[in-house]
């Protein structure tokens, strides 16, 4: 591992400097990047990171939640219809994320030619992007909550169905987390105005 | 963290032991068998619960070790099945509680072929948790460097024989030490193995292994009063860990007498009851119901590999305890049939 850092920050450290030394060193620059860089780009990363995250933490949660509902439910099949519930509760984490990334796409119209490069515009991108890797990552770790709290409530039940109620209350507080994440992102992407 | 990916591959494992767990003989059961009259009684008494059918192929006259090798019997079952269906870390772990088995399955056929015992017998009385290729060539070996070079040094227990001992001949004193020091470094070895786990299962395994560590210091010292060994040679018998170790060993292994034992032992907090008999308990019934009490421990936490020890561990006290129960019932000694062991 510290050899290939080592080689890949040697490589890094030779082109920066020979970029340097041959009076190309502007080249490497981060604003002219960011200007550069179509809105669009910013947007649909967002998009993307929303959905894409927020389905990853569901499918983390079910496979907790569903290994343990499978292990349990051979010595006590009654737990495997009132278990479905941790596995709604991963579920409903790909739906916030969902809903988020059409509330999102929504923003997303066509504008073409150097209309697009103007103030307004960028700030549309760098919200949706933004608000896309806080809903994500939001949902992403609500979603490994409630699987593993999911995964408890299964095991708990098939030993004493009177924890079960008590280990859903613990649930619901965690998958409330994946709530707050999906209203701070509604909120960072409402003051951005539709691209035109 | 050990949550995000405990459940990839033993989720359904965990889930499935801490069922059979679940159907472990509760303290009302052990009421119910202990007002039965008869084995037949006891066959009844235990069809309702997880044993259900186990005694069923049985035809004729129950007798008490027919009825502890079914249950024996049922037990290996399970094992081989979730044997089965372990993958990594957890294989290694089960091997390493295979090892256990092994050593005492060895010293139990060498003491047996020295004593002239018949083959066969000795070998049907192996525990088949520890069973491995080349047992039956252990009744064959006479000498100490023969019994490894022959036998032992194709098993897993080779790298645990250290040259420690330098006798030649096997004789009964011998065959314990060599079964001590065999015991010795494989709880040491074990012991590291499970320092290298994650998290629960690291503590879970070392609060048993550290346990069983100190139930084997103060086997040695109680039962080596008397005998040629030195202290110095007691000490290297002890394994090196758990609070017996780092607290009384060394006046442990100088003690001459049971009450210069007594003190030593007496001075770790947690055994400070050990000699405690006023319920009519042995010192073995206190270790038993400490074991007990730990392997609940470990049922307390999730995502442990530990589980599938502390289960195993519970099945077998649970053998004991019907055993026990049985063979009251069967000897007609009703007043010493609470002697059993419940934590559950």
């Amino acid at each position: 591992m510290s050899v290939k850092a080592t080689v890949a920050g040697l490589a890094i450290t030779t082109v920066a400097a020979y970029m340097l030394f041959t009076g190309d060193g502007e080249q490497f620059n981060v604003g002219e990047f960011l200007l550069q860089t179509t809105p669009y780009m910013w947007a649909c990363m967002g998009i993307g990171a929303c959905i894409g995250l927020s389905v990853c933490g569901a499918a983390w949660g079910i496979f907790v939640t569903g290994t343990s509902i499978i292990g349990g439910g051979v010595k006590a099949p009654r737990i495997r219809t009132k278990n479905l519930i941790s596995i709604i509760f991963c579920e409903v984490v790909a739906i916030y994320g969902v809903i988020m990334s059409i509330v999102f796409s929504s923003k997303l119209t066509l504008v073409q030619g150097d209309g697009l490069y103007t103030p307004q515009n960028y700030y549309t991108g760098y919200a949706l992007f933004w608000a896309g890797i806080t809903v994500g990552l939001c949902n992403m770790v609500c979603g490994v909550a409630v699987g593993i709290t999911g995964s408890t409530a299964a095991v708990a039940d098939a030993a004493n169905p009177s924890l079960f109620v008590k280990i859903l209350v613990i649930e619901i507080f965690g998958s409330v987390l994946g709530l707050f994440g999906l209203i701070v992102g509604l909120l960072m992407a409402g003051k951005a105005y539709d691209f035109k | 963290m050990e949550g995000l990916y405990f459940n990839i591959n033993t989720g359904y494992l965990d889930a499935l032991i801490r069922g059979y767990r679940n159907g472990l003989l509760s303290s009302a059961n052990y009421i119910n068998l202990t007002q039965c009259e008869s084995l037949e009684d006891v066959k009844l008494q235990l069809s309702a619960t997880e044993y259900s059918t186990f005694l069923s192929n049985v035809g004729g006259q129950l007798s008490t070790s027919i009825i502890s090798q079914h249950a024996t019997g049922k037990l290996i079952e399970e094992y081989q099945y979730f044997r089965s269906q372990a993958v990594e870390p957890l294989t290694t772990l089960m091997d390493y509680i295979s090892y256990g088995y092994m050593i005492d399955n060895m010293a139990l056929l060498i003491t047996g072929t020295l004593h002239e015992r018949d083959t066969h017998e000795l070998l049907d009385r192996c525990h088949p948790l520890g069973w491995f290729d080349t047992m039956p060539a252990l009744c064959v070996a006479t000498s100490i460097d023969e019994l490894y070079n022959l036998v032992l040094v194709d098993t897993p227990l080779a790298k645990f024989f250290r040259e420690t001992v330098t006798a030649a001949d096997l004789d009964d004193l011998n065959i314990e030490i060599i079964r001590n020091s065999l015991y010795k470094s494989y709880l040491e070895d074990f012991y590291e193995w499970a320092g290298k786990q994650e998290s629960p299962t690291r503590e879970n395994l070392q609060s048993l292994l550290e346990f069983e560590a100190d139930r084997r210091i103060i086997n040695i010292a109680l039962n080596s009063f008397g005998s040629e060994l030195t202290p110095e040679h007691r000490l290297a018998l002890f394994p090196q860990f758990g609070s017996v170790w780092e607290t009384a060993a060394k006046q442990l292994a100088r003690a001459d007498d049971f009450d210069q034992a007594r003190i030593a032992i007496e001075s770790v907090g947690i055994y400070k009851s050990l000699f405690d008999s006023s319920g009519g308990q042995s010192i073995e019934d206190h270790f038993y119901r400490r074991e007990m009490e730990l392997c609940k421990a470990v049922f307390t936490q999730q995502f442990s590999y530990a589980v599938i020890w502390a289960w195993l561990k519970a099945r077998e006290q649970e053998i004991r305890n019907i055993t026990w129960i049985s063979e009251c019932i069967a000897q007609n000694q009703k007043e010493r049939i609470q002697n059993f062991i419940s934590v559950f």
